[in-house]
């Protein structure tokens, strides 16, 4: 066995045999993100490198320690990319840690989330096994689908050494359209693109204005914008835009208050008090800076048939949404078997978990 | 290796086929009856007999009883009554699946989700549909189509085949290369816990707090929970779609073609393979003009905006020929594109024609490995002296070798048996699974042994015990347990194939 990974399953079975936590980090660049939870440092950048790669089998092969950088390199030399864009908030992340908090950019309203594109994966758990779920082809439905669950799952239930992951070729050309209009104006706007056979691969609204992004091949492109109308804006203004909404170095995320993340219907209209506001996936993702009580938050947006967030920013307190009794007791019943011990990252999905 | 803290009773409802004490049936059939109105629950043996199976007939088991609830509170009663009385439940769709995961328990209650077959909502706004799960797949594309919008997984068995079956299995489709598969078209779902209880994974909004426990329940083949509504994501209909088809003297430059069109950067809305024996069983039978001096055809659908119709085609065209395509035809019309389609569709219909049973293999390996695993299969037919014809969602990797074979002769079933886990187990080795969309059922829980260690296997049956605690929900389906995989072991060794499956992987 690869001398780090040795290194990490030792430390996890300290951990276990002794009971002590452990607070599992990549690049720590979503230190920020989730509920705090104290343990012994587990850095995982110490096993890293690409597994394998074969660009027409659409898929790589990553140990968690590869920063997000080299694999998104590696990738753009043969033309592909990871669509769900995972944000790097300004640093750069492991790929473990990408696939752990399962967070996505831009391209999610087209593409799809983090969890969409993992293929498999490897998790050392509680007791120091290797445990492999999934695979690296694109279907598989060999047993219960947990390499998905670990996407997303703040390392609660172990940690994640490996990850197989679906690329697609680069899209072969990316153009921004700009629009003036007021937000439940682009709302309406996005939703009903949306149900037309047209390119979008990214939308955004701010400040009175609403950008479009479509990708794909030229002659669509060219259909879509005569359809569509608005301002063509200049390719790298474009990409850096994107990029800003992607990484959240964006000036509306530098915003004092406290900062929201509302997911909801994208039909859902304007959530009252939500304050400053930026929305992307086509209105589904609304981002609020908003001093309003976090209970008034999360009613309006459950009412809404949402969930909010406490992304940044504020006094510390609950973060996430919470979750239904039934949905809870299946957490506590899942987390107690895969870490008996409660050494995995505790508290930092859920509290007391 | 078994972990203290995995192990637990994974063996109590195993046995599938455990008759129920006597007696039994009537004490549960009378508790069911005083919940539900009596036309909802069946008991005699003719009643039973249509539900002895799925679409896999070869595994077959008449269930003590057969449920048919119409209303959630209803299957909530059910669910209530077996877990207090210690009854295994299946959940049941269409019975179109071909893994065997809707086969009955002898001492369990098979719950048929038949009457759950209404379209809730079309939300053209949301692009959404809310269903419930008996709603047949293809009936959403229906309902759809008004609105210029459709729901992409499309499983050949569409006609038929329920949104929950979809669900259970993870099904996919001809149209999953581009699209995805079921678990990339549902947004949410609802439905009922062994308790009883009500639960809701996802929703309208895109994402979820907590662990992705809607990943999870998408392919849990009715081991998890009962679902009850389903909300599907609806997409615009693509202005245009047309297909290539293309000849070639070989199957491997075949195989080679496909992992060409996806390296130039072209992602087909679909693409398929079909091998000689193929094409020669479903041509009389569909007369879709499929070329028959062809060792293998490709097919590969482009779709969008005219434009980039033409222009995907032409670019498919070149990546064709430069890997040896013989002849190259496309589709000109909607109606011509329908008729490539159905050959592919009809495959196994026209297996079920030229032989009297076959078996539906359903393996996944890497593309590039196609042209191996067809060589290979070639001396597995004369290895087991038994026939099979090639048909791949070539796009995906995912195999559906079927192998011909009479069951009404003594021993073809078996060498039928022993030919399919020889597939799966070299899907496994080239790095592949031995279920791409078909799901574990009672069918492969050997092949699971092969591809999962004891402590994975484990893992998944905390997975079940998380959700399901008593085990009675689709029990002996999807999960072997460790005595099965030792006695396969066991068996295997002494064929001489696999030395050590039981040893952990490190
Ligand atoms: C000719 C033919 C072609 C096929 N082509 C394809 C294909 O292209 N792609 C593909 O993926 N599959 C294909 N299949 C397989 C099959 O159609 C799919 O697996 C389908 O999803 C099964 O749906 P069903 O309603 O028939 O489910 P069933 O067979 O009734 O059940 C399947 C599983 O789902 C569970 N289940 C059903 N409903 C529920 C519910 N409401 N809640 C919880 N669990 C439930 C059952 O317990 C069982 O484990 C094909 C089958 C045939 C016969």
């Amino acid at each position: 066995m690869d001398s780090a990974l040795q290194e990490l399953r030792h430390q996890v079975l300290q951990a276990h045999s002794a009971s002590t936590p452990l607070r599992l980090r990549g690049a720590g660049t979503k230190d920020f993100y989730g509920e705090r939870c104290e343990g012994t440092l587990l850095d995982m950048r110490g096993y890293f490198g690409v597994v394998d790669y074969e660009p027409s089998e659409l898929v790589i092969t990553a140990r968690c320690g590869t920063s997000l950088s080299e694999l998104e390199g590696l990738l753009a030399q043969h033309r592909q990319f990871l669509a769900f864009e995972p944000p790097a908030f300004g640093g750069d992340p492991t790929i473990g840690g990408v696939i752990a908090a399962g967070l996505s950019g831009p391209r999610r309203f087209q593409a799809g989330a983090a969890r969409d594109f993992v293929l498999g994966a490897v998790l050392l758990c509680a007791q120091g096994e290797l445990l492999h779920f999934g695979g690296k082809v694109i279907k598989n439905v060999a047993g219960f689908d947990l390499s998905r669950l670990l996407c997303g799952s703040l390392g609660i239930l172990g940690a994640i050494t490996e990850v197989s992951l679906k690329v697609l070729p680069l899209p072969r050309l990316e153009q921004t359209l700009q629009f003036e209009m007021a937000a439940s104006e682009a709302l309406a706007l996005f939703n009903r693109w949306a149900g037309q056979p047209l390119p979008i691969s990214a939308t955004a609204w701010y400040d009175g204005h609403a950008w479009l992004r479509l990708s794909g091949a030229p002659p669509a492109l060219r259909t879509a914008c005569e359809r569509l109308g608005g301002e063509l804006l200049d390719a790298e203004a474009a990409s850096r835009f994107w990029r800003s909404l992607r990484d959240q170095t964006h000036p509306f995320f530098g915003h004092a208050s406290t900062l929201w993340r509302l997911s909801l219907p994208s039909t859902a209209p304007q959530i009252a008090g939500s304050g400053s506001q930026l929305i992307e996936w086509g209105g589904a993702l609304r981002w609020c800076a908003s001093d309003q009580p976090a209970a008034d938050m999360r009613q309006r947006a459950g009412a809404a048939g949402g969930t909010a967030l406490h992304w940044r920013g504020g006094t510390a307190g609950g973060r996430f949404h919470s979750l239904s009794p039934v949905v809870l007791e299946i957490h506590r019943r899942l987390k107690s078997r895969f870490d008996p011990h409660g050494i995995f990252n505790p508290g930092r999905l859920i509290a007391d978990l | 290796m078994l972990l203290p803290e995995f192990d637990i009773d994974e063996s109590r409802w195993s046995g599938v086929a455990e008759a129920p004490a006597p007696g039994r049936q009537l004490a549960v059939a009378q508790a069911l009856r005083a919940l539900l109105p009596a036309d909802c629950v069946l008991s005699r043996d003719e009643e039973l007999h249509p539900y002895e199976c799925d679409g896999l007939a070869v595994f077959r088991q008449q269930p003590m009883l057969v449920v048919l609830p119409r209303t959630e509170t209803e299957v909530r009663a059910v669910l209530l009554a077996c877990r207090r009385l210690e009854v295994p439940v299946v959940a049941r769709g269409a019975g179109t699946g071909l893994s065997g995961g809707a086969m009955p328990h002898a001492a369990g209650v098979v719950l048929s989700l038949a009457r759950f077959d209404r379209i809730l909502q079309i939300d053209p706004a949301a692009r959404i549909a809310r269903v419930q799960p008996g709603v047949r797949n293809l009936a959403v594309s229906e309902a759809a189509a008004a609105y210029g919008l459709f729901y992409a997984p499309d499983p050949s068995s569409q006609i038929a085949c329920t949104i929950g079956g979809n669900v259970a299995e993870n099904s996919g489709g001809v149209h999953c290369l581009k699209y995805g598969l079921t678990l990339h078209n549902v947004l949410g779902l609802r439905g009922c816990t062994i308790d009883g209880e009500p639960i809701e994974l996802g929703g309208c909004a895109l994402d979820a707090p907590g662990l992705d426990l809607l990943a999870l329940s998408i392919g849990s083949e009715g081991l998890l929970l009962v679902v009850t509504e389903v909300i599907l994501k609806l997409l615009p209909k693509p202005e245009l779609a047309q297909v290539v088809m293309a000849s070639f003297d070989d199957v491997g430059k075949a195989g080679e073609a496909v992992a060409a069109i996806i390296a130039a950067g072209i992602i087909p809305s679909g693409l398929e393979m079909m091998d000689r024996k193929a094409t020669a069983a479903v041509e009389p039978f569909v007369r879709a003009g499929y070329d028959l001096a062809a060792e293998a055809i490709l097919l590969a659908e482009s779709d969008g905006t005219p434009d980039e119709v033409a222009d995907e085609v032409r670019a498919m065209e070149r990546v064709l020929q430069a890997n040896g395509a013989t002849a190259i035809a496309v589709s000109a019309s909607e109606a011509e594109r329908l008729r490539f389609w159905s050959g592919r569709k009809n495959a196994f219909p026209a297996a079920g024609r030229i032989s009297p049973d076959y078996y539906c293999m359903d393996g996944t390996i890497p593309r590039n490995r196609l042209g191996h695993m067809l060589k290979a299969i070639e001396r597995m037919e004369h290895k087991y002296g038994l026939k099979c014809m090639n048909v791949f969602h070539a796009g995906d990797g995912n195999l559906h070798p079927l192998i011909l074979f009479d069951a009404n002769r003594s021993g073809e079933w078996e060498r039928a048996d022993r030919f399919g886990a020889d597939i799966l187990e070299l899907c496994v080795q080239l790095g592949g699974t031995i279920t791409g969309e078909h799901g574990v059922g009672v069918e492969k829980l050997n092949s699971m042994c092969v591809q999962f260690s004891p402590a994975e296997r484990a893992a998944f049956f905390s997975v079940k015990r998380a959700f399901d605690p008593p085990g009675l929900l689709n029990p002996g389906k999807c999960i072997p347990t460790l005595a099965r995989c030792a006695e396969y072991g066991r068996m295997h060794v002494r064929h001489g194939q696999l030395p050590h499956p039981d040893l952990p992987r490190f």
